[in-house]
């Protein structure tokens, strides 16, 4: 089926109405966490009892909002703190990588490749026991060797910064690795001619080329542990990033509080996405 | 010239083999070698098959494996059959600025977390929920009707959140067939049904393997879905991981269970990748 290639409108009309269908399938959960936000009820169900802003400005119980709620703004802080540093962590690996890859012929490549796909397709919840098997093993080591306690090993932030760089790196790599191979190596030459040295040649020319992949690496990463679930669960310790921290609430059993603090994640990551859509756009 | 070459290989080789070494191979190598301790005492520990033993000789264990390896099969093919027609009218029946707009549609839902579509579903599914109600004002069923904590409700949360894990890859090799090649088809006296299994198909192959790749490991893999959605009785083999690390504090047969995960999620990607004669290089990257 195809365009050019007339068909029964009998057919069109079908695939048509299933494409819609499917679209809908697609919205129908984000909607309904977005409109019972503003139910003026104790849970995020029906029966509809009136418009609120509470869930969002409530400051006095049973409805305190997201803005008056410490729990969940502590989540919020950690959870871009971890992201940060994720983000910055992996674009740099993601970098040296995405160069060794494309300027480099060794011995092994071939296979270094593939072992740098391997994250992808490993469980998330197996790298994270993985991680956190290890490094426990390496605090007990330390600990009973020189009686030196490392609290970044025991489960905690640094951890899960660990086991959410495992494998975001991969992305990164990939993403960039993409755009350096589109890149014209002529103009590095053309650099290095006009008397520019290696690195002046790299910084001034292909880094610039380079920055709109990195920016969007950095976005896919900071959004891929912003909502990571799998891996930070096996490392997290007392401080919970927000998917965690509304997890446990959402096991007690929800309020609309969980609709609003939802609603205003699809507005930021919305927000970030479309941002780096401009950015692409415009380079 | 030659030494500033090494120099840039090896700085460059550093953080890579950092990266793979100290968080993805040696950990592994680790969870291995903890699967194979049995504990015979307090603080004493031999090296034995025991957990593995535990793992084969428990019905509830095997019994949850199977099961897991079963459905998450289901929902990569109930993805994949929803999936296939949409990612078509994507990359080929409609062109322009109405192609990029429907596709940036798709992703979304994907921009959001996992945690937040999946209590959307609970909205929707649960006892109060929004279709029970729906159901009840047309007249269709007498009473609330409780959809959620059963294996249907699992499943519709797994093929709904690996969704864009099967459209992209299918709109990207959909789209980099030329029409001229389906014209042809037709041309050469194929029909609808020829020209999908003979053209498109073949064509799409690549796009197909790596969805299905990526939709099975984040079925297989899930926590959250299978905890929130499903019942008491639908069991995920990520739970019994869960529940041996954090509840019972089993490391060792929460490692062996682990392990067997792994297993299992390479197995099926590597024979995927033989059946299809595709390699990872080529499907990931």
């Amino acid at each position: 089926m195809i365009p050019s290639i007339p068909q029964p409108r009998f057919l069109t009309a079908a695939y048509t109405a299933y494409v819609t269908l499917f679209f809908v399938f697609l919205a129908l959960p984000l909607v309904v966490v977005a409109v019972f936000a503003f139910n003026d009820s104790q849970f995020p169900s029906l029966p509809w009892e009136g418009f609120t802003w509470n869930w969002f400005f409530g400051s006095e119980r049973p409805m305190i909002g997201v803005f008056h709620e410490r729990g969940i703004l502590g989540a919020i802080g950690t959870s871009v703190l971890v992201a940060v540093v994720v983000s910055a962590m992996s674009v740099f690996v993601g970098m040296t990588n995405a160069f060794l890859f494309n300027r480099y012929k060794f011995r092994g490549q071939s296979v270094l490749y593939v072992f740098m796909l391997l994250p992808l397709v490993i469980p998330g919840i197996v790298l994270g026991i993985s991680i956190l098997v290890f490094s426990s093993r390496v605090a007990n080591g330390l600990w009973d060797g020189f009686e030196i306690d490392v609290e970044a090993l025991r489960p905690g932030l640094w951890l899960v910064i660990l086991g959410q760089f495992s494998f975001i790196t991969t992305i990164a790599t990939l993403v960039i690795g993409a755009r350096l191979q589109k890149f014209d190596r002529t103009l590095e030459e053309a650099a290095l001619n006009l008397g520019a040295g290696k690195l002046t040649a790299i910084r001034t020319v292909t880094l610039p080329y380079l920055a709109p992949a990195m920016i969007g690496a950095f976005v896919v990463a900071f959004l891929m542990s912003f909502e990571n679930f799998n891996t930070t669960l096996m490392l997290v310790g007392s401080d919970a990033p927000l998917t965690i921290a509304m997890f446990d609430r959402l096991k007690e059993g929800s309020t609309p509080l969980l609709n609003a603090v939802s609603l205003l994640l699809m507005i930021g990551s919305s927000c970030l996405a479309l941002v780096m859509i401009a950015f692409q756009r415009k380079s | 010239m030659r030494a500033e070459a090494k120099l840039g290989l090896a700085l460059l080789l550093t953080p890579l083999l950092m990266w793979l070494s100290l968080l993805i191979f040696i950990p592994h190598v680790d969870v291995f070698l903890v699967s194979l301790r049995e504990r015979v005492g307090v603080g004493q520990y031999q090296i034995s098959f025991a957990n593995y033993l535990t793992f084969f000789q428990e019905p509830l264990y095997l019994w949850t494996f199977l099961r897991t390896a079963v459905m998450s099969s289901l929902a990569t093919l109930m993805t994949l059959i929803i999936a296939f027609p949409v990612s078509y009218y994507i990359a080929k029946m409609i062109k322009g600025r109405a192609q990029s707009a429907l596709f940036l549609l798709c992703l979304v839902p994907f921009w959001v977390s996992e945690l937040v579509r999946t209590f959307g579903w609970m909205i929707l599914l649960r006892e109060t929920g929004v279709i029970s109600n729906v159901l009840q004002y047309l007249g269709l069923v007498d009473g609330p009707v409780e959809m959620l904590y059963n294996d249907g409700a699992i499943m519709i949360g797994l093929v709904y959140t690996s969704m864009l894990f099967m459209v992209v890859p299918l709109v990207t090799t959909l789209e980099s067939l030329p029409d001229e090649v389906i014209e042809a088809g037709y041309d050469l006296g194929g029909n609808g049904v020829s020209v999908l299994r003979e053209i498109i198909i073949p064509h799409a192959m690549p796009g197909i393997v790596s969805g299905c790749i990526v939709v099975f490991m984040l079925s297989l893999g899930n926590y959250l879905t299978p905890t929130m959605l499903g019942g008491k009785e639908s069991l995920w083999f990520t739970e019994l991981i869960y529940s041996q690390f954090i509840v019972r504090f089993n490391w060792e047969l929460g490692a062996a269970f682990g392990f067997m995960l792994l297993i299992l999620s390479s197995a099926i990607v590597w024979g995927m990748l033989k059946l299809t004669g595709q390699s990872l290089e080529k499907t990931m990257g």
